[in-house]
């Protein structure tokens, strides 16, 4: 908790780039915070990672694809329970982010899903995972691996 | 000419709107009405499926009888829900502390053509040693999704693979197989801790 508190009042305070958890470059005004996702077991299955994107700026960004070297097919994918209960997964299509407004990627919601992994994802190692905008913009991240079993970014 | 005209546009209206409450019975009363929610699982003893678990034992509702159960459905290609739900699964058991070596905690498979009982064995480890993963053949599965009012469905990805939509509720039942509850998937903690415990606390009752 503590150094969630640090690292983000040293994001606020724009003074941080490149360090493990919030990444703040490309579209000048987009705070990447608490990226993490979790181990994988082999190859095979697709991975997710979670981040909360911050437009800290004046205008509207939209965030419209990713890619990472860890993945051939990274993209935003939402998961969505209906009211019987039954979770279902599709691509999220592009995301908008109004000024000041965030969106988080969390379990059961928006999340990176990163199919096809060229590696394993192994616990305590990070990716690099970037974000792409409208108009060409970029934003990369270094997004810790945490345990399979992890339930957030402090776990 | 011109009223014949009005008189046109008056029968479609009228065919519109009969078309749109048509539409609207359809979707609502009729043939494509949505399956009614809150159908609830049938007891565990009124169940009647044959899987393994993922030490190769069979199983069936009959092995868990006699202690509360927790169970809910998944597959270990999910990226998403299921990691989540087990390690919520796996909170809530530390939570319990000592309670949860009461119960039976057990993670059935939707997806068996890949979750074998290797894999499973495998995918359980990381999670808290009660939870325990079953899985068996489609037919058996189909059977336990029945009993429990739950569904599945194959669906592919653009990737070439295929991903599984399915019921992620977690189900209580009472150590008598009697259906308890139900936990929803974006329930909080605090509120599925309390829930647990009633099915641990009705396993007393019917002891006494």
């Amino acid at each position: 908790m503590k150094k969630y508190i640090l690292t983000s009042t040293l994001a606020a305070l724009l003074t941080l780039g490149g360090l493990s958890v919030p990444a703040l470059a490309g579209p000048e005004d987009v705070v990447v915070e608490n990226a993490w996702s979790r181990a994988s077991i082999g190859m095979n299955r697709p991975g997710a990672a979670y981040m909360t994107i911050r437009n800290a700026g004046d205008e509207p960004v939209t965030l419209i694809g990713l890619k990472t070297p860890l993945a051939m097919m990274p993209e935003i994918h939402e998961t969505k329970t209906n009211a019987e209960g039954v979770s279902s997964m599709s691509p999220a299509g592009e995301i908008t982010i109004a000024p000041g407004e965030s969106v988080a990627l969390e379990p059961g919601g928006l999340h990176a899903m990163l199919m096809r992994l060229q590696e394993p994802m192994t616990e305590g190692e990070t990716f690099p995972l970037t974000l792409l905008f409208d108009g060409g913009g970029e934003v990369t991240v270094d997004v810790p691996i945490l345990g399979i079993a992890a339930r957030g970014p402090q776990d | 000419m011109r009223r014949r005209a009005i008189l046109g546009y008056g029968a479609a209206g009228v065919g519109a709107v009969a078309l749109m409450l048509f539409v609207g019975w359809w979707r609502v009363d009729g043939p494509g009405a949505p399956a009614p929610v809150g159908q609830l699982p049938v007891a565990l003893t009124e169940m009647d499926f044959r899987l393994t678990d993922h030490e190769g034992n069979a199983v069936g509702p009959e092995t868990l009888i006699g202690r509360p159960t927790m169970a809910f459905f998944g597959f270990t290609y999910c990226p998403d829900v299921c990691p989540t739900t087990l390690s919520d699964i796996s909170g809530w058991l530390d939570d319990l502390g000592d309670e949860a070596d009461e119960m039976n905690v057990v993670f059935i498979t939707v997806d068996p053509e890949r979750d074998t009982v290797e894999t499973m064995a495998e995918y359980v480890g990381y999670f808290h040693p009660a939870i325990r993963g079953w899985t068996g053949p489609e037919e058996q599965i189909a059977r336990v999704a029945d009993g429990f009012r739950a569904t599945y469905e194959r669906v592919p990805t653009e990737s070439g693979d295929y991903t599984m939509n399915h019921t992620a509720s977690v189900f209580l039942f009472a150590a008598s197989g009697r259906f308890v509850t139900m936990i929803d998937y974006h329930e909080a903690r605090e509120f599925a801790v309390p829930k647990i415990r009633r099915a641990l606390a009705e396993e007393m009752e019917g002891a006494t």
